[in-house]
């Protein structure tokens, strides 16, 4: 005869443990630390291309890159000046444990904000939790305005929005209004920064969300 | 996608509640699946048979209880499933809505069959 054990845990929740100890780590720190997610091309490593050498002379900033097989991402963060290690996922996703090596690689009391890039995909990294304070997805104006709907899981799951490629609106068939409908219904007030990495153009007031975020963890 | 890890952090859930209830064979898994998990049973099942080879858990039946994403809308508060690729109040045409479920992804209980006496289990000596 077989016994019925309830169990009633999150799948995630041996990860989430990891997660938890690597935030306890960032906070000891006094780092603001963001989990940077979005598709292959939106502009991940272009928005810290961007961001980085804007706050480099007010704070010191590390990144983490997840990438399948090459360092392109995590010397390209490097050059922008910040401190870079890479972890070669071999995943389709970043998860706590492969965060917690990369701290080790670093020295968090010589940062103020850490730039956790995840790997490039709208589905799996979205149910990792990895211990940083707020996740970020990049989205962009080429990849269509209907991702949120066929994405739902991802556009939930974040704690800020950045709508990349501006700059492209006049040429593409992008309805922001319908994009901002479904996001708003899957994740009600979230801050949203449309920019364009390419131009500058909305680059303000997301260093300035990227800066009271750190005003407020040192 | 990513059901190779999914599917070890299942494996992993379901031995240490095996071993904390005293240890045995793990005969079925009762999994919760909300549809904003993204997960694909098929592609879990693959890997299972994979993973629980040599394992208490070889040859256990995994059950799949599915959620889909549920709205609500914040006009009427009429409740809805929706269809894609819209989100809109199927009762008053609202686009001022909410999901209410479809999140879940847990593991919700376990069947553990004692390894003593059992003779099944000892059988291949």
């Amino acid at each position: 005869m077989s016994e019925r054990i309830p169990v009633q845990e999150k799948i995630t929740s041996q990860n989430d443990i990891i997660a938890a100890e690597n935030r306890a780590r960032i906070d000891a720190a006094g780092i603001f630390s963001i989990n940077l997610m979005a598709s292959p091309g939106a502009g991940k490593t272009s928005l810290i291309e961007q961001t980085v050498p804007r706050l480099n002379d007010r704070f010191r900033i590390g990144v983490i890159d997840g990438d399948l097989a090459t360092s392109f991402d995590a010397d390209r963060a490097a050059r922008a000046g910040a401190v870079s290690v890479q972890i070669n996922s071999a995943s389709c996703h970043l998860d706590a444990p492969m965060v917690s090596q990369g701290l080790d690689r670093l020295d968090l009391e010589a940062l103020d904000f850490l730039i956790v890039e995840n790997v490039g995909n709208l589905v799996c990294p979205a149910g990792w939790q990895l211990g940083t304070h707020a996740s970020a997805l990049v989205a962009s104006i080429p990849e269509g305005d209907d991702k949120p709907f066929k994405y739902p899981g991802m556009y939930r799951g974040v704690d800020v929005l950045v709508i990349n490629k501006i700059d492209l609106i006049p040429y593409l068939a992008f309805d922001m209004d319908r994009f901002r409908q479904g996001v708003e219904a899957l994740n009600e007030g979230v801050a949203t920064f449309p920019l364009s990495c390419t131009t500058g153009e909305g680059i303000e007031p997301w260093l300035e969300w990227v800066m009271n975020r750190i005003a407020g963890r040192s | 996608m990513h059901e190779l890890p999914i599917t070890q952090s299942i494996l992993d859930l379901a031995l240490k509640h095996a071993a904390e209830a005293g240890g045995g064979h793990i005969t079925d898994l009762y999994l919760v699946v909300g549809q904003l998990s993204g997960v694909v049973d098929a592609s879990v099942q693959f890997y299972w048979d994979i993973l629980t080879e040599d394992t208490p858990a070889e040859g256990s039946q995994l059950h799949f209880r599915h959620t889909v994403m549920e709205m609500e809308c914040r006009e009427c508060g009429t409740t809805f499933i929706p269809e894609e690729p819209v989100f809109i109040c199927t009762a008053c045409g609202s686009p001022s809505v909410k999901v209410i479920a479809g999140d879940e992804f847990r593991l919700e209980a376990i069947d553990l069959k004692p390894t003593d006496g059992s003779g099944e289990l000892e059988s291949d000596r």
